[in-house]
């Protein structure tokens, strides 16, 4: 299989300047392109800027805005990420990134997990996303994306391998604090991400693809350090921190196979399980009764129906 | 990842003296946090449509390190240090101020706000505006005046030098209070406000401000002899750690004394905080229309067309 050349957008986007955001963006693919790029990845909200507060409103778009359009209409024969503020019909606002390929808008993630606590305020500004979904592409294997908060989340990275994604694609802008001279890298928030993101591709057995950017906003600033990793959990590349750039970076997408069947844990995966014991611990928190009859599932498993029943059985007065 | 790696911790005692104690705890990577507000120095001046900044010199550590970090975000050349020193102030500081300068090649300004602030309590028994005084005014209103007129001069300079007024109050000092409103707070933006005294002598250590001034008694030097640390009645690594485990680590007062920090001081830190909490906030408004500035009219200062020029 020929090696598949992703492009990582290090960049720092201008705060509420979309035209020159949008301007910047088709320079850079045009140099991914250049490059010999088949994909490339934008950070969060590129096109924006991120501590919008109000202004998040004045630079929505809708998906099919002519300019989120116009950009894609210059994708054939690459695919590429963005990411926007999207304004839905009925004009609640999400945090979105778009898969942008052969010209036009393939697909779009809305942000699902919108931290609002410490220095964030998101919930206050947008809607969270509803839905998680992997994406085919032309690249020949489904696209898992997520935004930022969203790999905090373990159930995300889960879910998208589930459904069939071979490369997970997290676009960012994490801020940079928690400055010590005790971690590794010397930002607290770069061990927690590498951390997660090592963790998530070996136990997903995928590839790992994550952008973030650089710059600052206002007192924030972000801090890069955007990388891919390897479906072994190990790094295939690391951008440096803070600095502005577009990265290239070569991966075989036949090591997805060969980690997979060295290491079958994806295999054995136990979703219904899974989904089981979240039916029976949400039943708890709301104090409901376990509806087996709407658990399509339950019929099919043999086994645990009975030890289920009476497991619950038990802890029945 | 959990222990310090040998060497950092160790960075400002090398050599045979100790140049300044550092908890452990406080240490930070100077390289980042040097890049980080370098980045913060240029991106503020460049958003607000600034080229150029300014800032009081006193010739202690604060505005010294803010002085080199300036000076490295949009060179010496765009940098304005104004020496402000009262009569009483002592000598060393302008000294000290005056070697900073001379090391950065920046332009300077010495503004002595003796007439200022002498023309408004009085001197030597001629009143001043203020008028015939029963008693001499207290240092508290003496020291607050000479911060403000100090203010007065930089956002006056600033007009002619076409920058703006970089802040140079640290972390420490603001949580406690120990600044004066619209005084020494004052100021366009602040690039060392997010670090603790301990960690402004390590990123001063790492850039090069001058050994003296980092080895020196921080004082605010309101009238002789005066130093920060007797004044408040703890040292600036004490005070430092507390804060940095009450505050940044939330630590509740029960881990805080188990910890082995002396009850009596955890509750007058924790006073000081409390009482100087107006003092790190804008004012507020009486919440009255549909769009409050501060409430729900909420846009970041520095959106697209806020700049000058």
């Amino acid at each position: 299989m020929k090696p598949l050349r992703i492009a990582l957008v290090q960049s720092a986007p201008r705060l509420g300047l979309l035209d020159e955001n949008l301007a910047r963006h088709r320079d850079l693919l045009g140099l991914a392109r250049a490059a010999g790029a088949g994909l490339v990845v934008f950070p969060e909200l590129g096109l924006t800027g991120y501590q919008l507060q109000d202004l998040a409103a004045e630079v929505a778009m809708r998906e099919d805005d002519p300019r989120l359009l116009s950009l894609a209409a210059e994708t054939h024969g690459i695919s590429a990420v963005v990411s926007f503020v999207e304004e839905a019909v009925d004009h609640r606002l999400f945090i979105s990134a778009a898969l942008l390929e052969d010209g036009e808008v393939r697909f779009i993630h809305r942000k699902l997990f919108l931290p609002t606590y410490g220095l964030f305020d998101e919930r206050r500004f947008f809607a969270a996303g509803d839905r998680l979904r992997t994406v085919d592409s032309r690249l020949g294997v489904k696209l898992g994306i997520a935004i930022c908060e969203d790999f905090w989340h373990l159930s995300v990275p889960e879910t998208l391998a589930l459904d069939g994604a071979q490369l997970l694609i997290n676009v960012s802008s994490s801020p940079g604090r928690d400055l010590a001279a005790i971690h590794e890298v010397g930002l607290g928030t770069a061990v927690s991400w590498r951390t997660l993101m090592r963790t998530y591709a070996q136990l997903t057995t995928s590839f790992v693809v994550f952008c973030n950017r650089v710059g600052m906003d206002e007192t924030i600033s972000f801090w890069g350090g955007s990388e891919v990793i390897g479906p072994s959990g190990e790094a295939v590349f690391t951008a440096p921190l803070f600095d502005e750039g577009l990265y290239t970076v070569d991966i075989e997408l036949g090591d997805v196979r060969r980690e997979r069947i060295g290491l079958p844990l994806l295999r054995d995966e136990r979703p219904e399980l899974h989904l089981r014991e979240l039916r029976r611990i949400l039943a708890e928190r709301t104090g409901l009764e376990i509806d087996e009859a709407s658990d399509p599932l339950e019929g099919r498993v043999a086994g645990p129906i009975g030890m289920n029943a009476a497991r619950r059985g038990e802890k029945r007065p | 990842m959990s222990e310090a790696p040998a060497g950092r911790q160790n960075g400002p005692n090398d050599g045979a003296e100790q140049l300044f104690e550092l908890p452990a705890e406080l240490a930070i990577d100077t390289d980042i946090a040097r890049r980080v507000i370098v980045d913060f120095i240029r991106n503020q001046l460049r958003q607000a449509g600034f080229a150029r900044g300014l800032l009081g010199l006193s010739g202690g550590i604060d505005s010294a390190l803010v002085a080199y970090l300036t000076a490295e975000a949009v060179g010496p050349e765009n940098l304005l240090c104004v020496l402000m020193p009262y009569r009483t102030s002592s000598p060393a500081s302008v000294e000290d101020a005056r070697v900073v300068v001379e090391r950065l090649g920046c332009a300077s300004d010495l503004v002595d706000i003796s007439p200022m602030v002498d023309g408004y309590f009085g001197r030597d028994g001629e009143p001043g505006a203020t008028g015939a005084a029963k008693e001499e005014a207290s240092p508290l209103r003496r020291g607050n005046l000479m911060a403000r007129e100090r203010m007065c001069v930089l956002y006056d300079r600033s007009v002619t030098w076409s920058g703006l007024v970089v802040g140079t109050g640290n972390k420490t000092e603001s949580l406690i209070g120990y600044t004066t409103l619209f005084g020494d707070s004052a100021c366009a933006f602040n690039p060392i406000g997010d670090l603790y005294k301990s960690q402004v002598r390590q990123v001063a250590a790492a850039i090069g401000v001058p050994e003296q001034i980092i080895r020196k008694a921080p004082s605010a030097d309101l009238w002789p002899g005066q130093t920060d640390e007797a004044e408040a009645g703890f040292t600036y690594p004490e005070l430092d750690r507390l804060l940095f485990w009450m505050i940044d680590k939330r630590r509740t007062d029960e881990e805080l004394l188990a910890m082995g920090f002396p009850g009596t001081t955890v509750e007058r830190v924790k006073r000081l905080v409390a009482i100087s909490e107006f003092k790190r906030q804008v004012p507020p408004v009486a919440k009255l229309g549909p769009r409050t500035t501060g409430v729900d009219y909420l846009y970041p200062r520095r959106r697209p067309g806020s700049a000058r020029r």
